[in-house]
């Protein structure tokens, strides 16, 4: 399988991500993606740091978590690092698997679990200044819904 | 022994982001932290019980009970926030 995490500066595209998961499988008949963007309004830039090296074991093991849990058959995560403005795309999480069902809970499952265990944070510039932004507590009750405790806000 | 601590987000803004510490064998990250926190100043401030930090053992997710082996990589951070 090629490499299943990506953490770069660059843009992604959806398609071609989307593609990818399915190449060479036609076992696969359900893709689902989840992407985040950087919200407006209040919001003129955003910076995301990262831990390199963490940040790529960390979601490794999530997707070998969702293997494991699921059986989907590929999953892909690109999460943008440095700096974005809004409407920019932040985080592509794709899931392929033989049925629909388990390929809507795994990226989910992918999405909650890094957003409160993947070494990432994020920095809002608005017209007040830059600030770092908190955890929400929201995050965790998300992820403790698969039964993961976790305490990160 | 020596050990190498790292810092993120708003705790490397105030401490920058790597520093090289002489801890006793066997202590535990909650140890660690202690003797950060008694240094006073700056690290005192950030790394304060009363703030959420958090912190990985060689780059996995940690809590304060492990132990610190010699030539640890350590991180301290706020609460993460991708996605």
């Amino acid at each position: 399988m090629a490499r299943r995490v990506r953490i770069q500066t660059e843009d992604f595209d959806l398609a071609h991500e989307v593609a990818a998961l399915q190449a060479g499988d036609h076992g696969v008949g359900a893709i689902t993606t989840f992407t985040g963007t950087v919200r407006g309004g209040a919001v003129s830039e955003m910076e995301i740091e990262h831990y390199p090296g963490m940040t790529e074991a960390a979601i490794d093991a999530m997707i070998d978590a969702a293997m494991q849990r699921f059986g989907i058959r590929a999953a892909q995560v690109v999460h943008r690092i440095g700096r974005l403005r809004p409407g920019e795309q932040i985080v592509f999480v794709g899931v392929a698997a033989t049925h629909r069902g388990v390929a809507f809970q795994a990226c989910e499952f992918l999405i909650d679990y890094l957003k409160t265990q993947a070494p990432f944070w994020k920095k809002e510039t608005t017209a007040e200044g830059a600030r770092w932004v908190d955890a929400r507590e929201a995050d965790d009750a998300a992820l403790q819904r698969w039964g993961i405790p976790s305490v990160n806000g | 022994m020596k050990i190498q601590v790292r810092y993120f987000a708003s705790l490397r803004e105030a401490l920058g982001a790597t520093e090289t510490v002489e801890l006793a064998p066997g202590s535990t990250l909650g140890a660690l932290r202690e003797q950060l926190l008694a240094r006073g100043g700056r690290h005192a401030e950030v790394l304060a019980r009363a703030r959420p930090v958090r912190c990985a053992l060689n780059q996995v997710m940690s809590d304060e009970t492990a132990a610190v082996p010699d030539g640890a990589e350590v991180a301290f951070f706020p609460p993460v926030t991708g996605g």
